[in-house]
């Protein structure tokens, strides 16, 4: 039963990833690809981390999953953030 | 395990590193050579990690991912922006011509013969069988060297010495770094956004450090990984405008420089003195005194690292800020 | 759930090549840094299932460190340098 949820989680987050990437190859213009990327990022690790959280055995494991969770999850967020304002930056100069 | 599955993997990641190094040198816009080579460290980190390697995957993933960019980034942005044509080819000078053209051909060739070398040794490895000496002498001794990681006991206790050559050298290149005279100026304070991810983050890369010093005993990780890590937490801070960023000052600095270099020396001395071979640890004291060297290396990598980062002397209260504000009053 | 997780590990692998094509492509140096935070995760994801394939747990650490530092390249990237005065 873990097992399929496990799988079930993976699979999604699988696709999330892929999609994202997608995403940055297609998409028009870098404030639009920041949005895959995000995606990509929270998501699709989250989805990840949470579906090897549940069939790892060790608790410090899981543990240190959730903390490369979080870590992403701000991490991105900041960085899509510091990239769309230098981007914006780059803009008014010229 | 499947290993047409793996192929797949394996042929991505390679694929990969080999465009990665071959687009970073290719493009003539340094800040372009810089970024890819930030990405060709971060999938060096995944083929190390492939490899069966992890101690130096961690390396290769607080260095590469960490330190590297940002010291390359910083180092990029003082240059000209884009390395014209015309001033890489010096075929238009007429002394040059001659010369730029021997060079070329000599550093060709040099190439080659290395390339071939690493190509006939390659082919030799396939060819000879493999013997396992030396991990049967290490797997044979690691229960007298104090640790259970093989690769802590043979950079801490088996080749300690070398380990101790190599710290020289970073010494060394921090001296040649304070040579530089005054660091950076700096930069801009953070926004919120960035400030709030530097107050968490940066304790958390201390703790990391801690952890990997701590668990280097019996798992990957060791002094060298622990240090970068802390350069990291000193590289964020400084990123982020604070002026403060964790290098101590005046006569503590140097303790922490020559800490690497001289617990190990000491320990060696006292062993040498106590009738023990240079650097031949007692079995029963190994593990205690491996900790003791990797504690002060982690400082010493540590503050030599930042200091690459910051590029000089750091300017920090006390006598520079008042000899400063005289200048200032003056002009 | 082995042969999961070779799909995944494959199929992040696959991400992470897509992700490289924006590098070397992106016209701007901010769609090159993008893709580089991408490269970045999807190597933190690649290192999560390979710790399982391979029986290597210390993997996991490496993925912890890579995910800490996932925002120092792009905060050395934005930052903006202060003048220097003398």
């Amino acid at each position: 039963m873990i097992d399929l949820a496990s799988s079930i989680l993976i699979l999604a987050g699988l696709f999330f990833y892929l999609a994202g990437s997608i995403g940055l190859l297609r998409l028009p213009d870098l404030y639009t690809r920041l949005h895959a990327l995000t995606k990509a990022d929270n998501l699709g690790l989250g989805l990840l981390a949470a579906g090897l959280a549940l069939h790892s055995q060790h608790l410090l494991t899981s543990l240190k999953l959730l903390l490369i969770w979080l870590a992403v999850l701000a991490a991105s967020a900041t960085s899509a953030h510091l990239i769309a304002r230098q981007a914006r930056r780059q803009e008014t100069k010229h | 395990m499947n290993t047409t599955s793996l192929l797949v993997f394996d042929g991505l990641l390679l694929f990969s590193i080999v465009g990665l190094a071959w687009a970073s040198l290719a493009t003539t816009d340094e800040r372009r050579s810089v970024i890819l080579f930030m990405a060709f460290g971060l999938v060096l980190a995944v083929a190390w990690a492939r490899l069966l390697a992890p101690d130096v995957a961690l390396a290769e993933a607080a260095i590469g991912a960490g330190l590297s960019g940002a010291l390359l980034l910083a180092a990029a942005r003082k240059q000209p922006r884009l390395l014209s044509p015309e001033s890489t080819k010096s075929s238009r000078h007429p002394d040059g011509a001659k010369v730029s053209v021997v060079s070329r051909w000599a550093v060709t060739l040099l190439s080659a013969a290395l390339a071939g070398t690493l190509a006939w040794a390659l082919l030799h490895a396939f060819s000879s069988t493999p013997h396992d000496m030396l991990p049967r002498a290490i797997s044979g001794n690691l229960a007298s060297s104090g640790v259970s990681n093989p690769v802590t006991a043979v950079l801490l206790n088996f080749r300690a010495y070398d380990t101790l050559l190599e710290l020289a050298v970073l010494l060394t290149a921090v001296l040649g770094i304070f040579a530089l005279g005054q660091a950076t100026p700096g930069y801009q304070p953070a926004g919120p956004i960035f400030d709030g991810l530097v107050r968490w983050l940066v304790p958390v890369l201390i703790l990391t450090a801690g952890y990997l010093l701590w668990v280097g005993a019996h798992a990957p990780g060791g002094a060298f990984q622990a240090g970068a890590t802390l350069a990291a937490a000193g590289v964020v801070l400084r990123l982020a405008g604070r002026s403060r960023i964790g290098v101590p000052d005046g006569f503590v600095l140097r303790i922490v420089m020559a800490a690497g270099v001289g617990v190990f020396l000491l320990v060696g001395l006292t062993l040498l003195l106590l009738g023990r071979p240079f650097l031949g640890y007692p079995p029963a004291w190994a593990g205690a005194l491996i900790l003791l060297i990797e504690t002060a290396a982690m400082l010493s990598i540590a503050a030599t690292l930042l200091l690459a980062f910051v590029g000089g002397q750091l300017q920090l209260a006390g006598v520079n800020a008042a000899a400063n504000r005289q200048r200032e009053e003056m002009s | 759930m082995t042969e999961l997780l070779l799909l995944s590990a494959t199929g992040l692998m696959l991400s992470l090549f897509l992700g490289l094509l924006r590098v070397l492509l992106g016209p701007s140096a901010g769609d090159r840094m993008l893709a580089t935070q991408l490269i970045g995760t999807a190597g933190v994801g690649i290192l999560l299932p390979l710790s399982l394939l391979l029986d290597q747990p210390a993997l996991i650490d490496v993925a912890l460190l890579l995910a800490l530092l996932a925002a120092v390249a792009t905060a050395a990237f934005t930052g903006q340098q202060k003048a220097r005065h003398d």
